[in-house]
């Protein structure tokens, strides 16, 4: 009988991380506003990012500011790979991001081990 | 608190629990016995192994999980089983959760040394600049720093002092160590006119130069900030790993219920080795390894490249170094010297002079900068021109004391005439490797120019050294073919394509790769769409902005053979992250079934202990392995067993 029971919770867990981790999610989503020629986003680091994509309009200089609330070393670097970005991010600490935003297009970054994705759109 | 801290507290709070377990069968035993360990355990969990748990939280609260998650399911699980099984007087096993937590952080302290010193090579290059420049102002030599130096300063140089920016010495002469930029290990001697590096040391003598280009312009600058985009870029055989990592977390907490399952409910186990058995595969379970073995290799691969004076644009280029099959070179400046001289004049040696000059002087073409030269020597006048016009691929003509001139190669001869005599001159001088120029008035030859541009002492070397690497070597060049055949087999080049109009470089590339991929070697600005077509582009370093911009390896040195250090250094890089992603792999795919137990019946298993000190040194092992690739030799020449 508790066999039973165990296989059946068993499965249940089972079937809440694919649901979980599989299924379809909302991303936070959040687009820049421009003012005095100037753009600027706040990132927390926390367990991923939040929010996870990021607009940024064309032409306007950009400034994405990362905090890492995490203490874990998977996340301590920020990679910008389709800009030559890698920057150590201390915690706690407000790290200030330049975005060269002259070509529209979706970029992607990531943490240091390539685990944690951010998204960049540039229109 | 820094990961080091945390790391010795879980130590030196785990030790009595491993003399406990070494001295147990000796007969010795913690005192306080369970108590003690539970203490010793809460104080780990609490100070070293929360961060886990917090970062497992917060990113399971987005829909991610990581290998904190791993990490902080398995040592929870250990610690509150234990609590339990305390309770219930039943076998504990705090020393797994503690030792786990040590391990993991023991894993991750040496690889934050190892990361930081992968990513910090480039960062000591932009340590190589001057601090301060002497520099003239207001008639005056004044010291002033680096950053308020502007373009067309004059700068003061003194022995052994570094150059500040890039320039052009006005005056005075020097020997020069251009190697922190260039990789060129010889310091070469510089005069008036000639270009000097920021960043390179000056040697003996001292001299002045007009500062070109500061700041981010300069070479260093450049440098640095192409290698620094190599070295984050991904590898398209990247892809695998992002689809891996992004279900990797949830498999394997799918496969521990499993295991759980399989041994409790199936094979009727009990609750705590069934839970062993789930605790060690949650714990052996290292993504990590998989998303580092390309981004370290790429990083020191391309690092250690920069310093041999090669620049390996991105990971893409890396990839596709490895199925070249043929390497293309441009003729002129590539192969040659790129600086041709005039060796003889057919004709009347003045006439014949004078109106080549006077149709070239405004050419910007190699070959009319010979002729414009040989004419200053020879102190020849220039004559009026007018109605300059440019035939296309042919030359040029123009009006010459109301005469029509000409001057072109031998694409031309198809609208003028020759006599038979100068004609068999042209065939004895283009097989001497002579590029032949024809001088014309009114549909008429009435002389030859005869041009030759020798190939770079180690042009041949280079060529034998890709050779013997299996590839094949094509030359594509706009000059005629028996000057390119002659060429050719002067450095051992396998097969010419001569007479190439500028425009068709690509196409021949195109052509070229119906049989395989196509690496070009080039330097000047027609070269720069064939640069962008072939699969490789290799830039000259010394070539136009623009061939630079288009190729995706810059030799720095202006050196053949380092076309061949490029590709060697390439694949060693691209091997070593198969190699990185072959053991990731296999570690994952053949730890998991073991810490499952799937091997119980033949005595093979594994402590959740065991499980956490494989995975901590499995990411490390990457990572080692990839600082490897710093000591890797790097052979030019590859030989055939």
């Amino acid at each position: 009988m508790t066999k039973l029971l165990v296989l059946i919770v068993g499965l249940a867990i089972i079937g809440f991380i694919v649901w979980w981790f599989f299924g379809k999610h909302e991303v936070a989503e959040v687009s820049a506003e421009v003012s005095n020629n100037n753009q600027s986003i706040d990132v927390e680091v926390n367990g991923g990012y939040s929010p996870e994509t990021v607009v940024l309009k064309k032409g306007v200089p950009a400034t994405l500011n990362f905090t890492r609330k995490d203490k874990s070393s998977c996340l301590d670097r920020v990679v910008f790979s389709d800009f030559g970005i890698n920057k150590a991010l201390p915690i706690n600490e407000e790290e200030k991001i330049e975005i060269d935003t002259s070509k529209a297009g979706e970029y992607q970054w990531a943490c240091g081990m390539d685990m944690f994705h951010g998204k960049l759109i540039i229109k | 608190m820094s990961i080091t801290k945390r790391f010795w507290i879980s130590l030196i709070f785990s030790l009595p629990m491993l003399a406990n377990m070494i001295l147990m069968p000796f007969g010795w035993m913690l005192p306080g016995g369970n108590w003690t360990q539970l203490i010793l355990t809460t104080v780990i969990m609490i100070i070293s192994a929360r961060p886990f748990w917090q970062s497992a939280w917060a990113s399971f609260t987005k829909h991610h999980s990581n290998m904190d998650t791993l990490v902080a399911i398995g040592t929870v699980t250990a610690y509150v089983y234990s609590i339990y099984a305390m309770a219930t007087s039943q076998a504990v096993f705090f020393e797994s959760a503690a030792f786990v937590t040590t391990f993991v952080l023991l894993g991750q302290v040496f690889e934050e040394k190892m990361r930081n010193n992968a990513s910090n090579a480039v960062e000591k290059l932009v340590d190589l600049q001057a601090k301060d420049a002497e520099v003239m102002r207001d008639g005056k030599l004044v010291n002033i720093p680096l950053s308020e130096v502007i373009v067309g300063d004059i700068v003061r140089v003194k022995p052994g002092q570094k150059v500040a920016v890039d320039g052009v010495i006005t005056e005075g002469t020097s020997t020069i160590d251009e190697s922190m930029v260039t990789g060129e290990s010889m310091p070469v001697s510089k005069k008036s006119g000639d270009k000097v590096i920021g960043s390179t040391i000056n040697s003996n003598g001292t001299f002045m130069f007009r500062a070109e280009k500061v700041g981010d312009d300069t070479m260093l600058s450049q440098i640095v900030e192409l290698v620094k985009k190599a070295q984050n870029s991904h590898a398209p055989i990247q892809n695998l790993t992002d689809k891996v990592s992004d279900i990797f977390v949830p498999t394997v907490l799918i496969i521990a219920i499993f295991t759980f399952i399989f041994w409790y409910v199936f094979l009727g186990a009990s609750v705590a080795s069934s839970l062993i058995f789930a605790v060690a595969v949650v714990v052996i379970a290292c993504p990590c390894a998989l998303g580092l073995a390309t981004p370290t290799a790429l990083m020191v691969g391309t690092g250690r490249s920069a310093k041999m004076g090669i620049l390996i644009k991105n990971g893409e280029v890396l990839e596709a170094v490895n199925d070249v099959k043929t390497v293309v070179f441009d003729k002129t400046g590539t192969i040659t010297v790129g600086k041709p001289e005039v060796t003889d004049v057919v004709g009347d040696k003045r006439t014949v002079l004078s109106v080549a000059t006077g149709l070239e002087q405004s050419s910007e073409h190699p070959l009319a900068s010979a002729i414009v030269k040989r004419a200053e020597n020879e102190a020849i006048s220039i004559p009026k021109v007018s109605q300059f016009k440019a035939i296309e691929g042919k030359g040029v003509s123009a009006l010459i004391n109301d005469k029509k001139s000409f001057v072109g190669n031998d694409k031309l001869l198809e609208d003028v005439q020759i006599d038979a005599k100068l004609k068999q001159q042209v065939i004895d001088l283009q097989e001497e490797a002579k590029t032949v120029v024809f001088v014309g008035v009114e549909n008429k030859v009435i002389g030859l120019i005869a041009i030759q541009d020798a190939p770079k002492e180690t042009s041949k070397e280079a060529i034998e050294d890709l050779k013997a690497r299996g590839l094949k070597t094509v030359m594509l060049t706009g000059d005629n073919q028996r000057v390119a055949e002659a060429i050719a087999s002067q450095v051992g080049i396998d097969s010419v394509i001569a007479d190439v109009l500028p425009s068709d470089k690509a196409d021949h590339v195109k052509a070229l790769q119906q049989d395989g991929k196509v690496a070009f070697v080039g330097d000047g600005i027609n070269d720069a769409p064939a640069l962008t077509v072939a699969d490789v582009g290799i830039a000259m370093g010394s070539g136009t902005d623009i061939a630079i911009e288009s190729g995706g390896i810059v030799l720095v040195k202006n050196d053949l053979r380092d076309v061949d250090r490029a590709l060697a250094l390439s694949k060693k890089t691209f091997n070593r992250i198969k190699l990185n992603l072959f053991w990731a792999f296999v570690y994952n795919i053949l730890g998991i079934p073991v810490a499952a137990g799937i091997f119980y019946g033949i005595g093979l298993t594994l402590s959740p202990e065991l499980a956490g000190l494989a995975m901590a040194f499995s990411s490390l092992s990457v990572v080692t392995s990839s600082m490897l690739l710093n000591k890797a030799k790097i052979t030019s020449k590859a030989k055939f067993a």
